[in-house]
């Protein structure tokens, strides 16, 4: 209950639930809500962008990193995981093409 | 045209209206932007009217033609989250089909005005009247005037649009009257030439919270245990506010054109000891009823609701206190209950807390249409002496005129 | 003073709508008035009833007519206990037949010392002018003839509101055609 008494009264919030600022869901921690982490393998990874559309979430991020493939291969790009909001679905390891995310359990 | 009659600076057409054309002329006068509606028996003639006036460059305004009352409700709300001035009207079924998106109007306090051409419900069919489709929505959180002439139609949703778009209210308003009963009968009505003084009383909100690309909002979130509460007490609170906000914007309509109903609407109730209430176009039958009775001695008096939600106590029970028995005449039957008119059981529980108070009696009457005329009225008011001389009311509604029935 | 009409038609003859112009004849002419029709899920040719309170004051009450003081009969078949049902002592009976009133009071008996009763062939002249078997505009016309409580110019203009243009001109023609033919072929049996 203690938490809850922080929150505000009827009176200073705004009406009928909506949102007045959007965007706002980066302000919450899910980071936790994890049992298993998703782990992109740079070196298998296509950069097709599948996991980026299939996010619920949309914790993949496209970093201006170059990466260079242990078989050559160039790339302009990079993704990032961003684990304080990835709830850690597996959606992404499912969808992968080229089985480039590891699943790996969380040590809590 | 018609004759014109001069009442403060606004110059009138009396114009011979059913109370559909009333709902449609006053949508026309408001500007309304978005009307999305679904045809049913008896409300069809407000949208086809308003469809006329759209044709005919009378007014300029999205018709959004939809496939059922759901997806008609669903549309106004649409509209008036993006900030339009939007408009719908329905009957029984239509309205039982759009009650899960009266919630949804009323959540999001969308500040939407529909009608009601009020119509008994299947099954088995009826297209006729009686208020069963316009009391169940009494927990929507829908702020909802009564009407009992076609002239009160057209100023009430003039009104509505007024208490609905009020910053401290916003939430939807309905306006009903009797479908068919009102709803197909023609009767003087008096419309303005020009429609600025009605847009000068209730000019549009466009600066509300709405979608706007430019400033994006997220409506319709879900929200947890931990916050819903709170957002039910804000339409508490504005529900109490629309109270005193439906009586100011009835008093500013009178001061402004020379019209004004109040919130309940009395007759002879100081000199009597019965008191008959009445609500939608049955008040005047009751009136005319009484009128020569109470010429000839009879201490008897009438009482219309036109508030129904918020529901006005306190003129509820300075218009009843004196009366020594109340007779409440329900066009509605909630199953189950005891005393099963819900106006009825609204008036009790108005009078709960007082050591002095009027006996109440329930009746039930109306139902499917069922013919009420004077003398219905006054054998009620004849078995409503008779119990005031046995000094105690039913404790079970009475179902007035079903056949097989009978009351000694 | 306030007229109760109640109108008797069948289903497509336009009782409802006759009902409607006479209120709206009143409206324009500055009086209070009201009309409604008896509603049922009409059809063709099923009896049906509408009415009329014309007045100088408000009026407020919503129910049927049931004493009324003018009955008008848009078809002669109906059965009188129909539209005799609850009619004032000394009120008006209008009837659309080929009978004179007399004749017309002989073949249903219609008690003529308690009513008094007036017929025009407003299918006749509905056929004539309109081409059509719908006497409604022609029965407002006789009405009014009969009845004057409202001013043949404002039936009129209630018609060209109902019916603009050409329609409106021919019923408005059948208005007058029945409130000259009404003086004539009546009697009025006392």
């Amino acid at each position: 209950m203690a938490a809850e008494e922080k929150l505000p009264a009827w009176n200073e919030i705004p009406p009928g639930g909506i949102i007045i600022e959007p965007g706002n869901a980066e302000e919450r921690y899910t980071g936790d809500w994890r049992v298993f982490r998703p782990v992109i393998n740079q070196d298998k990874c296509i950069r097709c962008l599948l996991c980026w559309v299939y996010c619920p979430d949309s914790v993949f991020h496209i970093v201006d990193e170059e990466y260079v493939t242990s078989k050559g291969r160039k790339y302009s790009f990079s993704l990032k995981i961003d684990y304080d909001h990835c709830k850690g679905c597996g959606i992404c390891v499912e969808e992968c093409p080229v089985n480039a995310i590891d699943f790996v359990e969380e040590v809590k | 045209m018609a004759v014109t009659v001069q009442e403060a600076k606004v110059t009138w057409k009396r114009l011979p209206l059913s109370s559909n054309y009333a709902a449609a002329y006053a949508v026309k006068d408001l500007d309304v932007d978005v009307i999305a509606a679904y045809p049913i028996t008896p409300q069809t003639t407000v949208v086809e009217k308003i469809a006329e006036f759209i044709a005919n460059g009378e007014l300029n305004a999205e018709m959004i033609h939809v496939e059922s009352e759901h997806s008609a409700l669903s549309a106004t709300i649409a509209a008036s989250a993006a900030g339009a001035r939007a408009f719908t009207a329905t009957a029984s079924q239509g309205l039982e089909l759009m009650h899960e998106i009266l919630h949804i109007a009323s959540g999001l306090r969308l500040p939407v005005v529909m009608s009601i051409a009020t119509r008994a419900l299947s099954a088995p069919i009826s297209i006729w009247n009686d208020y069963s489709d316009l009391m169940n929505t009494r927990d929507t959180s829908w702020i909802t005037l009564i009407a009992s002439s076609a002239q009160e139609v057209y100023d009430s949703i003039v009104q509505a649009y007024r208490i609905a778009e009020d910053p401290e209210v916003m939430l939807p308003v309905m306006v009903a009257y009797d479908g068919y009963l009102m709803s197909h009968t023609y009767e003087p009505v008096l419309v303005p030439e020009d429609n600025k003084p009605i847009l000068d009383y209730a000019p549009k909100n466009y600066n509300r919270i709405k979608l706007d690309p430019e400033r994006p909002i997220s409506m319709g979130t879900l929200t947890g245990p931990e916050w819903y509460y709170e957002f039910k007490y804000q339409q508490v609170v504005a529900m109490k506010k629309a109270l005193e906000k439906a009586r100011k914007a009835d008093e500013e309509f009178k001061a402004r054109f020379g019209r004004g109903y109040g919130l309940i609407e009395t007759f002879n109730v100081e000199d009597a000891d019965v008191v008959i209430v009445a609500y939608g176009g049955l008040y005047g039958t009751v009136i005319e009823a009484i009128e020569p009775l109470v010429e000839k001695g009879v201490k008897v008096g009438a009482m219309r609701l036109r508030l129904w939600r918020p529901f006005p106590v306190e003129d509820v029970k300075k218009a009843l206190g004196n009366a020594k028995l109340v007779t409440v005449i329900d066009k509605a039957i909630s199953y189950g209950a005891r005393i099963a008119g819900p106006v009825a059981l609204e008036v009790m529980s108005s009078f709960y807390h007082d050591e002095a108070k009027p006996m109440i009696m329930s009746v039930i009457a109306g139902i499917g249409q069922r013919r009420i005329t004077e003398d219905t009225i006054r054998e009620i008011v004849d078995y409503s002496f008779k119990v005031l001389g046995r000094g105690r009311a039913p404790e079970e509604s009475l179902y007035w005129g079903v056949r097989g029935v009978r009351y000694e | 003073m306030r007229f109760e009409i109640r109108w008797h038609g069948r289903g497509g003859q336009g009782a409802v709508t006759a009902a409607m112009i006479l209120a709206e004849a009143a409206i324009f002419e500055g009086k209070y008035a009201q009309a409604f029709p008896e509603f049922g899920a009409e059809r063709r040719g099923a009896p049906v009833r509408a009415y009329t309170r014309v007045s100088d004051k408000p009026i407020l009450t919503r129910a049927p007519i049931t004493r009324p003081d003018v009955v008008v009969v848009l078809d002669s078949s109906l059965p009188k206990e129909l539209y005799l049902a609850g009619l004032k002592e000394g009120g008006l009976i209008l009837v659309n037949t080929k009978k004179t009133a007399g004749e017309f009071a002989e073949s249903t008996g219609i008690d003529t010392s308690k009513y008094r009763l007036y017929t025009v062939d407003a299918t006749r002249i509905a056929l004539e002018i309109l081409g059509v078997p719908i006497v409604n505009t022609a029965m407002v016309g006789a009405l009014v003839k009969v009845l004057p409580i409202v001013s043949l110019e404002n039936v009129e203009k209630a018609i060209m509101e109902t019916f603009p243009g050409r329609l409106g001109e021919k019923n408005v023609k059948a208005v007058r055609a029945a409130y000259e033919a009404v003086a004539a072929e009546s009697v009025v049996a006392r």
